[in-house]
């Protein structure tokens, strides 16, 4: 019988150390050590059409967090008047490209009436809204009506010209002092319209010359307009600018209601009006929508919540999922069983009825907003916790992990410290592709009108889209910008997405889905 | 068929029931948790509303009004009758009145992306590595990317309005077959398409390209095979193993697919229905579609399992 040593209890003294003055033969490496997330990134940065992706997405986030910050001007703040609705889809301009198309021009065939209507606008306030004119004067043989018609190109800002405004004393005041420190005519001339009989172009801002019942003009010898501007009456003492030509005879205000609440009935020019009301001129690089809303700053608050939602529905997805799967994957048997039944019966649910479901319950109660992000949780977590639970399956019968279960260690230190690092590649890459998804069905549900995010202040892609469809055959900027926007969100990200894969698991490149 | 396969096929079966009623049940008891219209705006629909509702068992404890909802509605095919977007009219009969249409583009726009869409995948992986290959991937890549909805707004611009080819909506009516209504259909079904062709072909080029540099392929080549003969009959065969229960697959589920495109193209389909009977509240319609494509989601991917051990005797069911 072998002699029974303690082994727990061996005095200090009995220890000695082995190969003290030995000299250590091993070379030390003169490269640095390559890890686990380096190598990814050597790999990635290969695969240059992910790199120009992954600069895409940087851009487009850039886009939709920094634009809301700095685009913020007092203009779309303004939504709490109505005076923006005047400025309803005007077309994309951008000084810097005008030469290239983007100069809120759009090409029209006119007829003779509409052109001269057009072109008195010009006459009176020095801005043509007529840019330019392709053929004039032709009669159009296949036209039942005999008229004659112009091609031109016609300036969105500047072609609704004028509109009649109701101003209180101190708005009027205002006005005129601001004219006279500008030297920009917002306000113009009253006309008499006494003459006129027909309702519609009594009240039409831009007749200010002689013209037919109609509203054709009537020129004199030389083809000019004859002003027919207002020159008796109370106009509350104007005194500022004057437009070129009036002897100091012309009203430039109709007075009404009584000596303590007086309103004063005025023509200003829409383009000038909007520089004294928003203190710049305007331009709006991808155009206005039907409200006058601000296409760019809207399209941005729109990503920029999207993008915001997918990012928390990732992290939500991988929060639930890592821990499900972890436990499934590490626990087997009976548990995996019911687990996975569970999560069965919870991806046969399709996502359209969930999401309805939770529109018409929860939305009332915790916001619409939630209610989304509570949908899109409730079956998204499950493709994460497959992917866990995979990699648990094949890691978790592996020695070094029996040798730490040997030294003691928990199962919650064996799940968390030893198992789960193998699957970080896998699981990034999946939360990584989560967004794109989530942007997209948020758009779908948009669209269709499941979800109704859009107010003054909030809005999706989604909604901007189908906002925008009645217009499409009209002013298909409207549409043009959000369908590109999302076009590109969705390539680009893919794109990253597969790069990331074949980075983490280049056993799986080439590979698809 | 053998009997581990039957076996597996029951087990599936089984499953997928339980999980449509299970689901069936969640929805019940959600919509009947929702309040319902009071019945004095019906105004003359009144009394038809009430009757069908006492039918229906609304006046009774909710335990007992599943169980007539399971047997009147899921056994019965008696669904109550729309309260808010065909007042009075019976729920089954618009539904199955609009199912033709939905089931027609779906069904035109697969017959328009599977062969175009399998001859890209093959084309590519037979030039695989080579020009040829790169601008097909890469415009795979794009195609599958861009939403539906897009290339629908892109079809609609220029090939509708610009070029004035096809009419803006969907030709009203019931005549599918006649040419009117065909070319009506045909921008929607070019845009559900776009999509569906570029997954197609990536699938079948990735499965194609792995089993034209297996080993079998070598061995058939040593042994006299013409490089079109081998792919022919050896490389085609095993790569269409798990091509085609996805196409199988798809043909079910297509039926869900296209609620924007019936939208866009006002296409008087059951995707339309269901957004609309949301947006009114119309809980019948409600519940008829959620239990539609609930069951369509489930077929779908049980088509898809089951079809695998049909094609490829290899593949033994129910083993992991």
């Amino acid at each position: 019988m072998a002699k029974k040593i303690d082994y727990t209890n061996i005095p200090k003294e009995k220890f000695q150390f082995c190969q003290q003055d030995a000299s250590i033969h091993d070379k030390k490496f003169d490269t640095k050590p390559v890890g686990y997330f380096k190598d990814a990134m050597i790999r990635f940065c290969r695969n240059k059409s992910s790199v120009a992706a992954a600069c895409i997405i940087a851009f487009l986030l850039l886009f939709a967090f920094l634009v809301p910050v700095f685009c913020s001007n007092s203009y779309s703040e303004a939504l709490t008047d109505t005076t923006y609705l005047q400025y309803g889809k005007l077309l994309p301009k951008c000084e810097a490209f005008a030469w290239a198309g983007w100069d809120g021009g759009k090409d029209e065939t006119l007829t003779k009436d509409r052109y001269d209507y057009y072109r008195a606008i010009g006459v009176e306030t020095g801005m043509n809204p007529i840019m330019e004119v392709y053929r004039e004067n032709y009669e159009d043989p296949s036209s039942t009506t005999k008229s004659t018609y112009y091609d031109v190109r016609t300036d969105s800002y500047t072609k609704n010209g004028m509109v009649y405004l109701t101003l209180t004393p101190s708005e009027y005041e205002a006005i005129q002092k601001w004219q006279l420190e500008t030297g920009v005519q917002v306000i113009y001339p009253a006309v008499n319209t006494s003459s006129i009989k027909i309702a519609s172009v009594k009240s039409d801002a831009n007749i200010w010359y002689q013209c037919t019942n109609k509203g054709m003009p009537k020129l004199n010898k030389n083809g000019e307009y004859v002003p027919m501007y207002k020159t008796t009456g109370n106009d509350g003492d104007y005194n500022s600018l004057r437009i070129e030509g009036d002897d100091g005879s012309y009203r430039y205000a109709v007075v009404t209601g009584s000596s303590t609440a007086k309103s004063y009935k005025v023509r200003v020019f829409l383009y000038n009006y909007f520089q004294f009301r928003y203190g710049f001129e305007p331009q709006f690089l991808f155009g206005t929508n039907n409200y006058g809303q601000d296409i760019i700053t809207r399209l941005a608050s729109g990503a920029r919540f999207s993008f915001l939602l997918a990012i928390s529905v990732s992290a939500i997805n991988l929060f639930i999922g890592a821990i499900y799967g972890a436990i499934e994957g590490y626990y087997g048997g009976i548990i995996d069983l019911t687990m996975e039944r569970i999560s069965d019966i919870l991806s046969g649910i399709p996502f359209i009825v969930v999401t309805s479901l939770f529109q018409l319950h929860l939305s009332r109660k915790v916001g619409v907003v939630p209610a989304l992000l509570f949908a899109f949780v409730l079956t998204g977590w499950i493709g994460m916790a497959s992917r866990v639970r995979m990699q648990f399956y094949r890691f978790k019968n592996q020695e070094y992990i029996l040798a730490a279960r040997t030294l003691g260690a928990s199962d919650f230190r064996l799940m968390f410290k030893h198992i789960f690092p193998n699957a970080i590649g896998t699981i990034i890459t999946g939360s990584i592709l989560v967004i794109p998804s989530v942007v997209y069905s948020e758009s779908n549900l948009t669209y269709l009108g499941i979800v109704n995010l859009d107010s003054s202040t909030m809005t999706s892609v989604g909604s901007m889209l189908s906002a925008g469809q009645p217009l499409l055959t009209t002013y298909p900027h409207v549409i043009l910008f959000p369908a590109l926007f999302i076009s590109l969100m969705m390539i680009s990200f893919n794109l990253f997405g597969n790069g990331l894969r074949d980075a983490f698991n280049p056993s799986l490149r080439g590979t698809e889905d | 068929m053998n009997k581990s396969m039957a076996k597996y096929v029951v087990k599936r079966i089984a499953l997928m029931i339980f999980v449509f009623f299970s689901i069936l049940t969640i929805c019940f008891v959600l919509v009947k948790l929702l309040p319902d219209t009071p019945p004095a705006q019906f105004g003359k629909d009144m009394n038809l509303i009430l009757q069908r509702r006492e039918l229906l068992g609304y006046n009774k404890p909710l335990i007992e009004q599943y169980f007539i909802f399971l047997k009147r509605s899921v056994l019965g095919f008696d669904w109550g009758i729309s309260e808010a977007l065909y007042r009075g009219q019976d729920v089954w009969t618009v539904f199955v009145d609009k199912l033709p249409n939905t089931i027609m583009v779906n069904v035109y726009s697969m017959i328009f992306s599977v062969p175009l869409g399998m001859a890209l995948g093959i084309y590519a992986a037979l030039k695989k590595n080579r020009w040829q290959d790169y601008v097909i991937s890469t415009s795979v890549m794009i195609f599958i990317s861009v939403p539906s909805y897009v290339y629908a707004l892109l079809v609609q611009y220029f090939l509708c309005f610009k070029l004035n080819l096809f009419p803006l909506q969907m030709e009203p009516g019931y005549d599918y077959f006649s040419w009117a209504m065909i070319k009506s259909l045909i921008p929607a079904v070019l845009s559900l398409g776009f999509g569906s062709i570029a997954a197609y072909a990536r699938y079948v080029r990735a499965e194609l390209s792995e089993v034209l540099t297996s080993d079998f392929m070598l061995l058939a080549r040593t042994k006299g095979l013409t490089r079109a003969q081998a792919t022919l009959r050896h490389a085609m065969r095993n790569s269409m193993v798990p091509i085609f229960p996805m196409i199988l697959g798809e043909f079910v589920a297509i039926l869900s697919g296209s609620l924007i495109i019936e939208k866009i193209f006002g296409i008087p389909g059951v995707g339309q229905l269901y957004v609309n009977s949301i947006t009114a509240l119309d809980y019948n319609f409600f519940m008829l579609l959620s239990a539609f494509y609930t069951l369509l989601g489930l077929c779908s991917g049980i088509v898809v399992d089951i079809s695998y051990g049909f094609i490829d005797p290899r593949i033994r069911m129910g083993e992991r």
